[in-house]
């Protein structure tokens, strides 16, 4: 060789994991399929989860001010307590305060007008003349609520309330049934149902008061604290803790809804079911993948003898494994994924529920399947263990 | 008698003894084991099953632990060797077993280049060396064949380049030709006499086939654990 060329490029390892794992295209195909579907449950699983929480405080993002009144008794949306709109007005003392706006919540009885069923709707009622919801086409419908007997219908609504959203955009004027009196539809707006609440009525605070008779004017169910642009939330904050009665709570709009997702979390079985359902994922993925290592490791015993006899090291042979496992987890979680948002997309049309992929659950679900993988690998390498050098003689 | 330095000499074994088992069930199986091959001596070793020829083989080829007196293979002393400096004097030996132990997951091509995995050579070399090699053993044809393509013969050739595209200073094999017929398995014992003169190596081959021990430049024969033509 002359001295002019570089030096010679060394041998490449052959890659003996994606060898052997190729050779097996059966078994491959089914290690594929286990992992893809131990993928789809965990997303499945967090999906739900993730659309429990979004769901559950889309109203509470709705909300148009920084802070909040509450009961000292209210939990969240589906545990509520009243209480009166006096503590409200107390806060327009407090400096840095702008406004308020008291609104109404209550389920109340919808009738289905066109198979005059009757469901529970949970009717949200605001001052028409507050910038209170920061949805648009509320803002865009609200002065309509004016008139008496009107109403702003959920377009995401389940399709047991009626086809109200198809038939008011073609034109045709709703009305309905609630609590005998006749309701006229005059908008749509977009909040997703969430596991407690099935729709969404928006109606102004008199309206409200006609259709929930049971309920007395004055007692609310929460209370929307504006503030003046440049004022300090958390001095504001303290202001009101300290001059309000302990029968209500004010709290920023972050605390009120991280307080009603930390009630469906702990509350309620849901955050625990959808817990243990990615919990169960993992260990059937897990199961899966052991089985394929396992059979693979089995079958391949004398050939790694025979590695070992020919001066590999252990190492090699665990290498080998491990990349096995991680080779499949990585052919297994593209079309888990791609399955998945499948999957949510359905769900979403089936159940509007807000059904929604982000970049960290992909990370942390291939996290999970890469941890769920070197798992089975570790059970099954234990087989090499008795891998015997002297046995091939 | 001669004097033997150690760059003459591939093999010594000096006293060895080696036990199975434990306790009450410990047996005897290799008896004062007294042997020197010296390097480029193709020495067949034979006896009836049971003897120790294989376990003498195998602890030669470091696939098992040595436990009393003295072995020297290729001037490595392995009584007492820990477990990597086995590993890495296995490197130095090409092995030929009774069955071919291909990995059937590799082609004849892959199964050869494995055996260079520990080697440092060029991708180059690495590629003239395998082709050279399956080009020796009559395979130049069937270089990317799996195993299970081949016949008992093919496979056991292929086997026979893995041992040898190393260029390994010994070779250790155990019933090469049991597996095969008459031909084959001529054809297969000349391949690695004439390979392994070219290379220059040392061959200790256990067998019981009669019609192979023509190759041998030595023969010692085994039985009940003692070797009874010790010396040259």
């Amino acid at each position: 060789m002359s001295a002019m060329t570089s030096p010679p490029k060394r041998k490449k390892p052959l890659f003996l994991s994606w060898l052997q794992l190729r050779k097996e295209p059966a078994r491959l195909m089914v290690a594929i399929a286990g992992i893809s579907f131990a993928n789809l449950l965990m997303f499945l699983q967090m999906g739900f989860r993730g659309a429990l929480f979004s769901s559950a405080v889309e109203f509470h993002d709705s909300l148009h001010g920084e802070l909040v009144m509450l009961s000292r008794r209210s939990r969240a949306l589906i545990s509520l307590d009243r209480f009166t709109e006096r503590r409200l007005y107390q806060a327009l003392g407090a400096k840095g305060v702008q406004s308020v706006s008291p609104i109404y919540l209550n389920s109340i009885q919808w009738r289905n007008p066109e198979n005059k069923e009757i469901w529970d709707i949970y009717a949200i009622g605001i001052h028409p003349e507050h910038d209170v919801i920061n949805l648009p086409e509320v803002r865009a419908h609200q002065a309509k609520l004016r008139e008496p007997d009107t109403a702003l219908f959920n377009a995401s609504s389940r399709r047991e309330f009626g086809a109200i959203a198809q038939r008011f955009a073609q034109g045709e004027t709703i009305q309905t049934e609630v609590d005998e009196r006749l309701i006229q539809v005059r908008g749509l707006f977009r909040l997703s149902p969430t596991f407690g609440i099935n729709a969404y009525l928006i109606t102004s605070d008199v309206n409200f008061l006609r259709m929930a008779k049971f309920r007395t004017k004055g007692l609310i169910d929460v209370g929307v604290i504006q503030l003046e642009p440049g004022a300090d939330v958390q001095q504001v904050l303290a202001d009101l803790r300290s001059r309000l009665p302990d029968d209500v709570k004010v709290l920023t709009k972050e605390e009120y809804k991280n307080a009603e997702v930390a009630f469906w979390n702990a509350s309620t079985p849901a955050g625990y079911t959808f817990d243990l359902g990615v919990v169960i994922a993992f260990i059937v993925g897990a199961v899966i993948v052991y089985q394929i290592l396992y059979a693979d490791v089995s079958d391949h015993l004398p050939e790694y003898a025979t590695l070992k006899a020919i001066g590999f090291r252990d190492r090699y042979l665990l290498t080998v494994v491990f990349q096995e496992a991680l080779i499949l987890a990585s052919l297994g979680f593209v079309p888990g994924v791609a399955i998945s948002l499948g999957v949510y997309q359905i769900t979403n049309l089936a159940t509007s529920l807000p059904m929604a992929m982000d970049v960290g659950r992909i990370v942390f679900v291939f996290g999970l399947t890469n941890a769920m993988c070197t798992f089975s690998a570790l059970m099954a390498v234990r087989k090499l263990q008795t891998v015997d050098p002297a046995d091939i003689f | 008698m001669l004097t033997l330095t150690t760059t003459d000499v591939a093999i010594a074994v000096q006293n060895l003894n080696h036990y199975y088992g434990q306790g009450t069930l410990r047996k005897q199986v290799l008896c004062d084991i007294n042997l020197t091959i010296r390097r480029g001596e193709i020495v067949i070793m034979t006896g009836p099953s049971g003897s120790g020829k294989t376990t003498l083989l195998s602890l030669m080829g470091c696939l098992r632990s040595a436990q009393e007196g003295q072995l020297s293979v290729l001037g490595e002393e392995l009584v007492g060797a820990d477990k990597e400096r086995m590993t890495l004097v296995r490197r130095t030996i090409g092995y030929i077993f009774q069955a071919h132990n291909l990995l059937g997951f590799l082609t004849a091509y892959q199964n050869v280049e494995m055996a260079l995995e520990n080697h440092s050579v060029s991708a180059a070399e690495a590629a003239a060396r395998i082709v050279e090699m399956l080009t020796a053993v009559g395979l130049e044809q069937r270089i990317h064949y799996y195993p299970h393509n081949l016949s008992g013969g093919q496979k056991q050739r292929v086997a026979i380049a893995r041992a040898l595209v190393g260029h390994p200073q010994l070779i250790l094999a155990d019933e090469p030709t049991a597996a095969l017929d008459k031909q084959s398995g001529r054809d297969v014992v000349n391949l690695l006499q004439k390979l392994a003169r070219e290379q220059q190596c040392t061959i200790l081959l256990v067998t019981h086939d009669n019609r192979i021990l023509d190759i041998a430049d030595r023969i010692v024969y085994m039985e009940d654990g003692k070797l009874q033509n010790p010396l040259p």
